[in-house]
């Protein structure tokens, strides 16, 4: 299993220890402590994944996030000391597909870093429709009418899960499970952020949604096909 | 009291009296009056016409009365013409009076000269006449003389007087012999004109006498006009008395006076509306920046901190303007500087809260990862190494609460509500707590759960809260089963959570929320809360526009409650599950008593004194009334050791109405040895079906119980 992680992070101490228990789980760690630097280093370092702190000198980590996810869909975990709605969902309206707070404890971050790694494992061959999307599962592409839309690993993750099935109200807590690997319920404004994300690059008009659909007080699932 | 405070605000009736219930009070003044008054005559003859009229004259001027109550410009313009019209009228009759008194004085005068001179004139024209015919005259001729005399006499008399003043000739006395009969110059009912009075007094004394009268005249003549009447008895050539009249008509006095009349009630009229509107614009200078001011006070108050009056000139109203502009600086720059310091101290939290993070996580990373390898080590080191990361845990749930609890009190923490099935936050949390119970020995009963309890809510902050409940339960319910009762009615909906441990000590209820409060320092904590837990959940309810709210009894376990309104920006008016639950002591003690009363359920009967021979006194068969039980009727300071001992008499009880019932008999007839005692219904089995019951009763007393919740 493929493991680079890049950790960017701008406090030395955790940035080592973070190296520590990285390897000792059989990643392969590498490092950048400034904001500016970590784009560079990200196309150096092409990295699986990538951790990455909030607070950072230079470029801070909502920045940074931003300009990854503009060149590419790795999955990108956030480190936050802040819990608070505005500083995590403005984390992943940057693009992050997961975050995790500090403190945390090491088996929890790897669970996270494994549960956000796990999907590149081959998926079989598996063709989906939902509304009038086309999702090639295997292929990892999602098209209206011919045209592909470019998607994150973790929204198409989502995509598929409804996809899958369309009879199905998917509580936030079920697709938390689903998508993100969670074993217990966890913030759900994940699932929220995430889902509106979606919507924007799927929808027709996001404010009108007929792919992912909100069944009030319950949870989202697949529009008809 | 042995009771939580909580618990037993709404058995005191005071507390719910106080609440207002009145809809407005916001009726006027003149409407109660008649309202008063008319509570009286129903009383009498209980006349629903009579209501329905004073209704009917009320509802038009109920505008009118509030525009007086409200408009202090009208009420001064109103002052001012009354007042004024007050003062011209006063000074419209004293000028009146003065002119009036002139005028007749000098009329007077010149009338006492004319008459005098007539007087003098027919005296002497009399005693002329008396001497001409002396030797001649007797008999009837001088008779006839006489009449034809007095005709001359009156006619020379008035000629001079054209119609300034008329002359009148009547006989003396009662005396009306032939020839006597009344003369008198210029169509004048002579007899009609002068008062008899005056002629009586004529006739007793000599002098001339003079009285003011009305001077009728003829059918020929005009219409009778006021005159002053100046008479004096004279001789007539035959030596007889006669009384002579001189009547001056005051017509050209009545003239001037209705003139000056006339004017003055112009004049007034003008003053008096003049000064009304003098009144009006001077209010106006006023009133208008006052009302500006209050204009200005109210978009300041709904949070237009900019907004200032304007001021011109330098009087007192300018002063007033400044004085408010100053106030609402300054008042601006406070707010400036509270949010400001909010601001600030929100950045802080945040700021600590990643300061401390960061290394923390180092440190709690470090410690795990020689946690892990502890079995390499020596047992010490090992020991150590366990006892590091047990701490770290513990102090990281305490950094999380306390951060908590600073964003709550920096008015950081923020609602993300949406519609939430609470029985699937209860079966989240139940499930996570159920090892716990488990180790403890106990279950955890889930009842109320078979429809949806639908609220708007942040299940996050929920599931915190109902996490908290069921673990502290769980803890302190000594290894008995813990109930977690969900209920929704009205707008709201409550899970509450009973157990059945050692409960709360008086006073105790309201002090659980306080922060890091322990129940008893000594007692071991197994899962090692931070002590903030009640206090954020606490915080969490407030956020939802909800209560959270406890009860206990001393070794009778206790109940916590969470209210939630079932959309957020609803009130909250009751709970749909009562406080203290239906199986505490106290409640057991009334149903039983309910039961002795006939069946039905809510209706305590109370013993009487069973020497003598007073019919059972029964409660109201309200449940309010039950709750207003005094605090004494704690069923562990009774006789009896809490299970009220209620005997049943032997006739049909009779059920009297009377709040005083009540208090009686807790004062002094619960006795043992009265009579039969019903069991109690001591099972829990029953709790379901009572669950859905007194609405009424929790709507009126739960905002009671919500301000002594609010008052930590």
């Amino acid at each position: 299993m493929k493991g680079r992680v890049l950790v960017v992070d701008d406090d030395t101490a955790l940035a080592e220890m973070l190296g520590i228990v990285l390897r000792g789980e059989g990643f392969e760690p590498s490092f950048v402590a400034d904001g500016d630097k970590a784009l560079a280093a990200f196309r150096e370092t092409k990295p699986d994944l990538v951790l990455l702190d909030l607070m950072l000198p230079g470029r801070d980590g909502i920045e940074v996030c931003r300009l990854i996810r503009a060149e590419s869909g790795v999955p990108i975990v956030m480190l936050t000391a802040k819990s608070d709605t505005v500083d995590v969902v403005v984390g992943l309206e940057s693009g992050a597909d997961d975050y995790i707070v500090k403190p945390f404890k090491p088996k929890e971050l790897v669970a996270r870093i494994r549960a956000r790694l796990r999907r590149s494992e081959e998926p079989a061959p598996e063709q989906l429709a939902i509304g009038d999307l086309l999702i090639d599962v295997a292929g990892h592409s999602v098209k209206r009418d011919g045209q592909s839309i470019a998607l994150t690993p973790l929204e198409f993750d989502l995509l598929v899960a409804l996809a899958r099935k369309p009879w199905q109200v998917f509580t936030r807590e079920v697709l938390l499970e689903q998508v993100w690997g969670y074993r217990h319920a966890a913030d759900t404004r994940l699932v929220n952020v995430h889902v509106q994300r979606l919507r924007s690059k799927v929808e027709k008009d996001p404010e009108r949604p007929e792919i992912v659909v909100t069944v009030r007080g319950v949870g989202y699932k697949a529009g008809p096909s | 009291m042995s009771r939580d405070s909580a618990a037993s605000a709404p058995g005191e009736p005071g507390d719910r009296q106080g609440w207002p219930v009145s809809p407005s009070g916001r009726t006027s003044r003149f409407g109660r009056l008649i309202d008063g008054g008319l509570l009286l005559q129903d009383g009498v003859q209980g006349s629903p016409v009579l209501r329905l009229f004073a209704r009917w004259v009320r509802r038009p001027l109920l505008p009118v009365m509030r525009l007086w109550r409200r408009n202090i410009q009208l009420r001064v313009v109103a002052a001012t013409l009354v007042m004024s019209l007050g003062v011209v009228l006063l000074l419209g009759f004293v000028v009146i009076g003065q002119v009036r008194n002139g005028l007749l004085d000098a009329k007077e005068k010149a009338a006492q000269i004319q008459a005098t001179g007539g007087f003098k004139v027919a005296q002497e024209n009399a005693a002329n006449g008396r001497g001409a015919g002396g030797g001649a005259a007797n008999g009837g001729m001088g008779k006839q003389n006489s009449s034809l005399w007095r005709n001359d006499l009156v006619t020379q008399l008035s000629s001079g007087g054209q119609s300034a003043f008329h002359v009148v000739a009547l006989a003396a006395g009662s005396d009306a012999g032939p020839g006597r009969a009344p003369r008198a110059s210029g169509y004048v009912e002579g007899l009609k004109s002068v008062p008899s009075e005056l002629r009586t007094r004529v006739d007793r004394a000599d002098g001339a006498y003079q009285s003011f009268s009305r001077i009728v005249y003829t059918e020929n003549g005009p219409d009778p006009v006021a005159g002053l009447v100046i008479g004096k008895r004279l001789p007539d050539i035959n030596n007889d008395p006669y009384q002579l009249y001189y009547l001056f008509p005051l017509t050209q006095e009545e003239k001037s006076l209705s003139l000056v009349k006339g004017t003055l009630a112009t004049a007034g009229l003008f003053v008096v509306v003049l000064l009304g509107a003098i009144a009006w614009l001077v209010v106006r200078q006023v009133v208008t920046p006052v009302r500006m001011a209050a204009g200005i006070a109210e978009r300041l108050s709904a949070g237009r901190l900019q907004e200032r009056m304007k001021v011109t000139g330098e009087d007192d109203i300018a002063r007033l303007g400044e004085a408010f502009n100053k106030m609402a600086q300054n008042l601006q720059l406070k707010i400036q500087q509270l949010e400001d310091l909010s601001r600030m101290q929100r950045r802080f939290v945040s700021d600590v809260s990643h300061e401390l993070r960061t290394p923390l996580t180092t440190v709690r990373m470090a410690a795990d990862v020689i946690h892990e390898a502890r079995v390499d080590f020596d047992p010490v080191t090992g020991r150590s190494a366990e006892l590091l990361a047990d701490q770290l845990d513990r102090f990281e749930s305490l950094l999380a609460d306390l951060l908590e609890i600073s964003r709550f009190d920096a008015g950081a923490a923020a609602l993300e509500a949406e519609p939430t099935d609470l029985r699937d936050v209860v079966r989240r949390v139940v499930g996570g707590a159920e090892p716990l119970a488990e180790a403890k020995g106990g279950r955890i009963r889930v009842v109320g759960d078979a429809q949806p309890v639908v609220a708007e809510a942040d299940a996050r902050r929920v599931e915190r809260v109902l996490r908290n409940l069921v673990v502290n339960a769980v803890e302190h319910g000594d290894g008995k089963d813990v109930v977690v009762r969900l209920g929704a009615a009205g707008g709201a909906v409550a899970v509450a959570v009973r157990d059945y441990g050692v409960g709360l000590k008086p006073g105790e209820a309201t002090r659980v929320f306080n922060r890091f409060w322990r129940a008893d320092p000594a007692r071991a904590r197994t899962t090692g809360g931070t002590g903030l837990g009640l206090s954020i959940a606490l915080e969490d309810a407030r956020l939802h526009g909800g209560w959270l709210q406890a009860w206990g009894e001393p070794g009778g376990g206790s109940q916590f409650r969470l209210t939630l309104p079932r959309t957020a920006d609803e009130a909250l008016r009751g709970s749909p599950i009562p406080l203290e639950p239906k199986d505490s002591r106290r409640n057991r003690g009334l149903h039983e008593a309910g039961l002795a009363g006939g069946e039905q359920g809510k209706q305590a009967t109370v013993p009487a004194q069973p020497v003598s021979e007073r019919a059972p006194v029964a409660v109201p068969p309200t449940a309010s009334s039950v709750l207003v039980t005094p605090p004494s009727a704690d069923p562990t300071a009774l006789p009896g050791s809490g299970a009220r001992v209620v005997p049943r008499q032997v006739g049909p009880p009779e059920v009297l109405t009377g709040g005083g019932a009540v208090t009686g008999a807790a004062a002094g007839a619960v006795t043992e040895s009265a009579t039969e005692a019903v069991a109690p219904d001591a099972s829990t089995g029953g709790i379901e079906e009572q669950v859905e019951a007194e609405p009424e009763v929790r709507a009126v007393s739960a905002p009671a119980e919500e301000e002594s919740t609010r008052g930590r």
